[in-house]
């Protein structure tokens, strides 16, 4: 019993810098056996850096690390797993295209007379799933299972890797529904229960009460304090996070009343008229009015995204038609709807959104600079001086202008993306998933960003897997279930409502 | 302590510039020279004109200069072409053809013969062959543009084709004579000095045209941008496909001139032997220079100091006598130096080794 109560792993005063940038600055970190530990900061808090070092990705700058009572220099991912610390990455590396049993052996495939040992491979890919409790056919690719499964199986590899002592789930939960992160939560309570620990990243509030023993927050690289998680109440969580005061989410709800006001009902900025694409979208009506923000709410898969790239022009619509500012839209790209006064902010920041090597300066005209073609280059100073004023705005989070994106944490380089679209002056702003993956401070300034956008007379969509982050900003909320529009609410509605209709029982 | 943390740190941005490795890599060749090679250094003066081996370097890198300047592009939107050593076979043949189209004939009279001898003597002007050989070598950039972009073939092998097939079409198009050029302007292309080589306005024309295309323009941006990540660079309204057509194209476009450079240097259609080979020399170039294979940032200056290397080498090689077969094999150990070099692996062994000689 003693033995629980002893830490697994102890960090003391960590410290690690990047170019430009202090990461950590003398950080404690304590993790007990057989605990579920969340891990929380707002973007660029430090939180990965920290993960990196014990994971033996990076190497600190100086501090000292106690493994199971022992002094260890970890120098390479590799050695940690051996130690016995498993990470669970939140881009999951896995090959859709192989079967279950092989993404969980990969690289330590059992083998016999030279080749695979299919039989032995598969039964031991079950015998580990089952000891999650989870009951599937393992032979089957890993594509066709759902990202819950697909979550369950990156765990089952690690599990099998190594004799895992602490194991790390970085924001597993962000693409999974609500019954496959039950799922999650119950193989972890498991977990725990064996006595592994488990370091929990992740950005929703509500699992991090559900779920864990006891919370370390971070912030700009600096220890805050650990806390047992039931004597720390949610709105001081918050507050420790985000270091100010949460004020401005009643102001939010002000403006996005008062702004209401301004919709001009009479005018459209976009109006899709049956708009389709088989396959992806069933035929739909949309009207974009100057001055709202139009909500977007389905589950995943319902076919936002899908009709967030029919109207920015990614995919090239088979039936309706689309009006912006009075003119029937033919051509269907992207270059098109920038210079209709179209911007797209895409779901996948990574694949979609970033161009990683490039600087942030060029990253914000790059939109801008398309539109304007080839010849008319923007000059270097009138560069840096749109990328400063967005910087300034934004409050985006860097020594320079000449830092590469990729050097960002996720909620800034969210933030240059946005900078990115705002440049190209557009009267119709859709945004996919802003807020994915984003600390609660960078979410509220986006939210208030687009009520702001709206007051100036130009109208957002905005989709959002959280229902409470469409409810606080739309002025209109447009239900979607299986790729079709379902119903419309005023943004006024009571959620349950909106939740009823995206569960489709009300037909 | 702090003062050194300080002064690694610059050590490192001088490093880490892009220019370092391939200047260094060139500087240490050249000092190599200065001491095993008595007088290489050495430049005559004649007529007022220039002569050395120092000029020769620059002089018979002048082709593979003008292809990297093509590759750096290709390769910088993440593709490759190995199509244009083929193509350099497809500009001469098309050149010589059109100077001198009569040798096709099976019978030529005496008259003829005497005709199509005399330095003067060209069936299409200077200021015609070479326009149309550059289109024509455009064409054939703008086909693998074609099959890389639209039909989305993988560049290696959609420019294999090309790099295949070439020689044949360079064969089909002088029915498979060796046409000799006797067209004395022609032969200036490669040959003529003015103080420098000819070939050296050349490269410098190309260098500066590129390089007001790519950095005076936002086609560069665009490049890298395609190149780091093209489908961001979609979303954000860059027509990808046609910044990739736009490469392959001008990639043609520079092996037609490097076609033009080594023909007329030889002074006959070989299309068997032109620009063999020199695709990879090309890319090794790029390479050297920095560009990752991968694509994204690119230096045009840095694949000319590439260009430089190799072409240095091979000279420096010959100079002190090494057999020309085996100057292949020092060339690749030169390359696999400054790769090594490059690689993040290899600089964080050295980087350990030189801190621990700090402390000892």
């Amino acid at each position: 019993m003693a033995d629980l109560s002893d830490d697994i792993v102890t960090m003391e005063d960590i410290h690690k810098s990047f170019p430009g940038v202090q990461a950590l600055e003398g950080v404690d970190f304590r993790l007990r056996r057989g605990e579920i530990h969340a891990l929380v900061g707002e973007n660029g808090a430090g939180k990965s850096t920290l993960i990196k070092i014990l994971t033996g990705v990076e190497r600190p700058d100086r501090g000292s690390i106690i493994f199971d009572g022992k002094e260890v220099n970890i120098k390479s991912p590799q050695h940690a797993q051996d130690l016995g610390i498993s990470p669970v990455y939140q881009e999951i590396n896995l090959c859709p295209n192989l079967t279950v049993a092989e993404n969980i052996l990969i690289g330590r495939e059992p083998m016999k007379f030279g080749g695979i040992d299919w039989k032995t491979m598969n039964s031991r890919a079950s015998y580990i799933l089952d000891g999650l409790d989870v009951d599937i056919d393992v032979t089957q690719t890993l594509g066709s299972y759902s990202v819950a499964i697909q979550q369950m199986t990156a765990i089952a590899r690690a599990l099998d890797i190594s004799s895992v002592k602490v194991l790390i789930l970085d924001e597993p939960t962000s693409s999974l529904d609500v019954h496959e992160t039950q799922e999650l939560f119950r193989v972890m309570h498991k977990l725990k229960n064996e006595g592994i620990a488990i370091i929990f990243i992740t950005h929703f509030l509500d699992q991090i009460y559900e779920i864990t023993d006891r919370i370390t927050v971070l912030r700009n690289g600096r220890l805050v304090g650990t806390y047992p998680t039931d004597s720390l109440p949610r709105l001081e969580l918050i507050a420790k996070m985000i270091g100010r005061s949460l004020a401005e989410y009643d102001d939010m709800k002000r403006t996005k009343i008062e702004s209401s006001q301004n919709i001009k009902k009479g005018d459209s900025l976009l109006d899709a008229k049956g708009l389709g694409l088989s396959g992806s979208v069933e035929p739909l009506d949309l009207v974009l009015h100057p001055g709202e923000v139009v909500g977007l709410a389905g589950l995943l898969g319902s076919g936002r995204t899908e009709i967030a790239r029919l109207l920015f022009g990614i995919d090239k619509p088979d039936s309706g038609e689309v009006n912006v500012g009075g003119q029937q839209v033919t051509d269907h790209s992207p270059i098109g709807s920038i210079a209709r006064g179209v911007a797209l902010c895409p779901e996948d920041r990574k694949a979609e959104g970033i161009v990683g090597e490039l600087t942030i300066r060029e990253n914000i005209i790059l939109a801008m600079q398309a539109s304007r073609g080839f010849f008319k280059y923007l000059t270097l100073q009138q560069q840096y001086e749109i990328a400063d004023r967005y910087i300034k705005i934004l409050q985006i989070a860097t020594p320079s202008a000449d830092q590469p994106i990729k050097n960002l944490s996720g909620g800034n380089q969210q933030k240059v993306i946005l900078a990115r679209w705002l440049a190209t002056n557009p009267q119709i702003l859709i945004l996919d998933e802003p807020t994915r993956g984003i600390d609660v401070g960078t979410k509220a300034e986006i939210q208030k960003l687009v009520l702001s956008l709206a007051e100036e007379g130009k109208s957002c969509v905005f989709i959002s897997s959280e229902l409470e982050e469409v409810l606080r900003t739309s002025h209109r909320i447009v239900v979607l279930k299986d790729h079709k529009k379902v119903t419309e609410f005023p943004g006024e509605v009571d959620g349950h409502k909106i939740m009823q209709a995206m569960a489709g029982s009300e037909q | 302590m702090k003062q050194e943390s300080k002064t690694s740190f610059s050590w490192r941005k001088v490093t880490e510039s892009r220019l370092f490795f391939p200047f260094s890599a060139l500087a240490l060749i050249l000092l190599f020279d200065l001491i095993f090679v008595p007088g290489f250094f050495n430049v005559q003066v004649r007529d007022g004109n220039l002569y050395g081996n120092l000029i020769d370097i620059l002089r018979s890198g002048s082709t593979v200069i003008l292809l990297a300047i093509g590759m750096t592009l290709v390769i910088a939107t993440g593709g490759v072409d190995l199509s244009v050593g083929a193509v350099m076979a497809i500009s001469a043949s098309v050149a010589a053809l059109m100077i001198n189209p009569y040798v096709l004939a099976t019978q030529l009279s005496p008259e003829t013969q005497r005709l199509i001898s005399d330095p003067n003597f060209t069936n299409q002007p200077l200021w015609v062959v070479v326009p149309v050989t550059l289109i024509v070598a455009s064409l054939c950039g703008l086909w693998n543009g074609i099959l890389v972009s639209y039909a989305r073939i993988q560049p290696m092998v959609a420019t294999l084709i090309l790099m295949i097939a070439g020689r044949g079409i360079a064969q089909l198009i002088t029915n498979g004579v060796r046409i000799q050029i006797f067209y004395e302007p022609y032969s200036f292309i490669a040959n003529g000095w003015v103080i420098v080589p000819f070939p050296l306005y050349i490269v410098a024309f190309m260098f500066t045209l590129t390089w007001l295309l790519t950095r005076r323009t936002a086609i560069g941006l665009f490049i890298e941008s395609v190149g780091v990540n093209a489908r961001s660079s979609f979303f954000s309204g860059i027509d990808e496909k046609r910044i990739k057509l736009l490469a392959y194209t001008f990639c043609g476009f520079c092996a037609g001139m490097a076609g033009l450079v080594a023909s007329s240097n030889i002074k006959t259609s070989d299309a068997n032997n032109i620009g063999l080979t020199l695709e990879l020399d090309a890319i090794l170039a790029v390479v050297i220079g920095g560009t990752l294979m991968a694509g994204g940032r690119f230096s045009l200056l840095a694949s000319i100091i590439g260009a430089l290397v190799m072409q240095a080498t091979t000279i420096s090689m010959y100079a002190i006598g090494v057999p020309a077969n085996a100057v292949m094999a020092i060339k690749g150990l030169v390359v696999i130096l400054v790769i090594l070099l490059y690689s993040e692996q290899v600089r964080n062994v050295l980087r350990r080794l030189t801190a621990q000689r700090k402390e000892a």
